[in-house]
C-alpha cells in the first residue's frame, strides 16, 4: 500500500491561516490502514485546528468528511456540496488523492500528510519500503526480494563491498538486500542464478520515460478513448 | 595489448605491478596533487586519483588525472556510479581518454549518507559491474551503452575493486567472477589486514581459474598509529582488522607505532608476493604518500620496470 505520515500541525496551520471555513478530507484506503489520514485522523486534526485557532483568538469553521477513495473522481464528486461551502481544503490522502481533489474543485487544496512510499507492514505500527514501482518487476530472478527498493544503491548485481553481518553500510538498522536475496536463493536451491549478469536497468518504465499512464481499453469508456485519441 | 596503459604493459611483462593513490584536494590547488604524485612517481606504475571519496566533494578525478598526464605520469582515473548516469559517465570517459587517460577504475562508490552532501540525490543508474561492461563495449565493440556506434572509441584498461572481507564471504569470489565475466582487466582489493582470510579468498580465486583472467593487485595500507587501527576497525565499513594487528601496534611505544606500521606492511607484501594469483600491489597510504617509496623499496619492488 501507499504509506503516509501526518505533516506537523504548524505547517498545516500555516497553509490555512488566511481562511475562515475549511474542509478536512480523509480517505478510507491506504492512509486509513497506516493511521495517517482516515476518519479518525480527520477528527483528531480537525479538533486540533479548532483548538489552536481558539487559543489564537482566530475564528475558523472546520468541516469533516472521509471519502471511500480519494484517488477516484467518482468518489471525489461526492465532495461537490461541501466544497462549495468552504474557502479551502486540507486533504489527508496520499499525493494521488490530494491531486484528484485539487483537479475537481477551484479552491486551494493543501496536503495534510507527507506521502512516503509503497510499503508493507512489518509488525504493528511499522511499515517498510518494498517496491519502487519500477514498471518491470525483477522479483522473479531475485528470490522475491527487491534490490531496487531495498538496496540503498539499487544495485542489480550486489552486494557491494559495504555489506557487513547482513547489514547495509548506511546503517546497522538497514538490512543488506543482497544478503537477503542470497539467503533466499540458497533456501530455494537457486544459488546458480546468482552468477548470471543482470543487465543495466531500463529506467523508462520506472518513470525515466516521463509521467506514466496505464490505458486499459477494455475497461476505459468509449468516451475517454475518443478523447485520448483526439 | 588492448590498450596503451602502462599498467597493462607491466602486467603483461610478468612482473609484479605497483599502483598507489592520491586523494585530490577539497579546493582548487592542483599543486597539492602534483606534489603528492611527485613523491611516489618513481616507485609506481600508475597513480589512482579518487573520485569524491567517502562521498565528500573533491577536485574531479579526471581533471587531476589530466594534470598528472601532463607531467608525463600514468593516472588511473576512478569513476563512481553514485554521481553520474550513463550519459555523463560515457561523456567523461570520452573526454578523459581524449586527454590521455587510458586506465580507469569502475566503482559503485560510498553512499552519500557518509559524506558532506547527505541531502544529494544518489544516481546509481548502473552498478559497477554494468559500468565495467559498458567501458569494455565502448573499447572492444566501439558501441555506446545505448547501442550506437562510436567513432574513435576510448581504449581504457579497466579496473574494479573487490572486498574479500565483506559479507557474505561465500559470494565474494562469485561476485569477482561476475566482474570478470563483465570484462574487468585488473582488480585492486580493499585494504588487507587479515592476511590469512585474504589468502583463503585468493585460493578460491585461483581454484576457479579467475587469476588467469584478471590481474589482482593486493590492497596494502600501512597503519600510522594504534588510534588509526582502532578507528578503522570500528568505524570503516567492510574493514577486517584482526586483534593481532592491534596488539602488535599496542606493543610498541607511541612514537614507534608509525615505524612498526611500515614494517608490518612490508612484511605483508613480502608474504603476499608468494601468494599464487597476486599480480602486484595497490598501496593506499592514507595522507602518508611520502612513505610509498620506503614501502616499495622495503618490499623489494624497486626499481619499477621500464616498459
Amino acid at each position: 500500500m501507499i504509506t503516509a505520515e501526518q505533516k506537523p500541525l504548524q505547517e498545516i496551520l500555516g497553509y490555512i491561516a488566511p481562511y475562515e471555513k475549511i474542509l478536512v478530507v480523509g480517505c478510507n484506503e491506504c492512509v486509513t490502514v497506516c493511521a495517517a489520514g482516515g476518519r479518525k485522523e480527520v477528527g483528531l486534526l480537525s479538533s486540533a485546528i479548532r483548538l489552536n485557532s481558539a487559543k489564537a483568538g482566530k475564528k475558523i469553521e472546520v468541516l469533516e468528511h472521509t471519502l471511500e477513495r480519494q484517488c477516484d473522481p467518482e468518489y471525489v464528486d461526492q465532495l461537490a456540496e461541501l466544497a462549495g461551502q468552504v474557502d479551502a481544503v486540507v486533504s489527508l490522502a496520499c499525493g494521488c488523492g490530494i491531486q484528484t481533489v485539487a483537479s475537481q474543485y477551484p479552491i486551494p487544496v493543501f496536503p495534510g500528510v507527507n506521502t512516503k512510499f509503497m510499503g508493507a507492514s512489518e509488525s504493528q505500527g511499522i511499515w517498510a519500503e518494498r517496491c519502487m514501482g519500477c514498471g518491470d518487476c525483477m522479483l522473479g530472478i531475485t528470490g522475491g526480494i527487491c534490490p531496487i527498493a531495498r538496496c540503498s544503491k539499487s544495485i542489480m548485481n550486489g552486494p557491494c563491498g559495504g555489506s557487513v553481518n547482513g547489514k547495509c553500510e548506511i546503517s546497522p538498522d538497514v538490512d543488506c538486500a543482497w544478503q537477503l536475496i542470497w539467503d533466499r536463493l540458497v533456501e530455494l536451491g537457486l544459488q546458480d542464478r546468482y552468477e548470471e549478469l543482470v543487465a543495466a536497468k531500463d529506467w523508462r518504465p520506472a518513470g525515466g520515460g516521463g509521467p506514466r499512464k496505464i490505458i486499459r481499453e477494455d475497461l476505459a469508456s468509449s468516451k475517454i478513448i475518443t478523447e485520448d485519441n483526439a | 595489448m588492448k590498450t596503451e596503459s602502462r599498467l597493462e604493459k607491466v602486467l603483461a611483462s610478468g612482473q609484479l605491478a605497483v599502483t598507489s593513490e592520491v586523494g585530490p584536494p577539497r579546493g582548487c590547488n592542483i599543486d597539492i596533487v602534483k606534489e603528492k604524485a611527485n613523491m611516489i612517481k618513481d616507485h609506481v606504475d600508475g597513480i589512482n586519483i579518487t573520485d569524491n571519496q567517502t562521498a565528500m566533494v573533491r577536485m574531479s578525478s579526471i581533471a587531476a588525472g589530466v594534470a598528472l598526464k601532463q607531467m608525463g605520469l600514468d593516472p588511473i582515473i576512478q569513476m563512481v556510479s553514485r554521481d553520474r548516469n550513463r550519459l555523463a559517465m560515457q561523456a567523461d570517459i570520452l573526454g578523459a581518454y581524449a586527454l590521455g587517460c587510458n586506465t580507469m577504475l569502475c566503482l559503485s562508490g560510498d553512499h552519500p549518507q557518509f559524506g558532506d552532501h547527505p541531502m544529494a540525490k544518489p544516481v546509481y543508474d548502473i552498478d559497477s559491474i554494468n559500468m565495467i561492461k559498458m567501458v569494455k563495449d565502448m573499447r572492444d565493440e566501439a558501441k555506446f551503452q545505448g547501442g550506437a556506434d562510436i567513432t574513435e572509441p576510448p581504449k581504457m584498461f579497466i579496473g574494479a575493486a573487490a572486498n574479500p572481507f565483506a559479507d557474505p564471504f561465500e559470494l565474494r569470489v562469485m561476485r569477482l567472477a561476475k566482474k570478470v565475466a563483465a570484462g574487468v582487466d585488473f582488480i585492486q582489493t580493499q585494504c588487507i589486514f587479515n592476511t590469512a582470510k585474504f589468502e583463503e579468498w585468493m585460493k578460491q580465486v585461483v581454484d576457479r581459474g579467475l587469476d588467469e583472467k584478471v590481474a589482482i593487485l593486493a590492497g596494502i595500507t600501512p597503519m600510522k598509529s594504534l588510534g588509526m587501527a582502532k578507528y578503522m576497525k570500528s568505524k570503516v565499513p567492510g574493514m577486517d582488522i584482526p586483534d593481532e594487528v592491534i596488539d602488535r601496534l599496542a606493543g610498541v611505544d607511541k612514537d614507534k607505532q608509525a615505524e612498526e606500521g611500515i614494517k608490518m606492511a612490508i612484511e605483508q607484501m613480502q608474504r603476499l608476493k608468494e601468494c599464487k594469483g597476486v599480480k602486484g600491489f595497490h598501496i593506499m597510504a592514507i595522507e602518508w604518500e611520502e612513505k610509498v617509496p620506503e614501502l616499495v623499496e622495503g618490499a623489494g619492488l624497486s626499481p619499477r620496470p621500464k616498459v
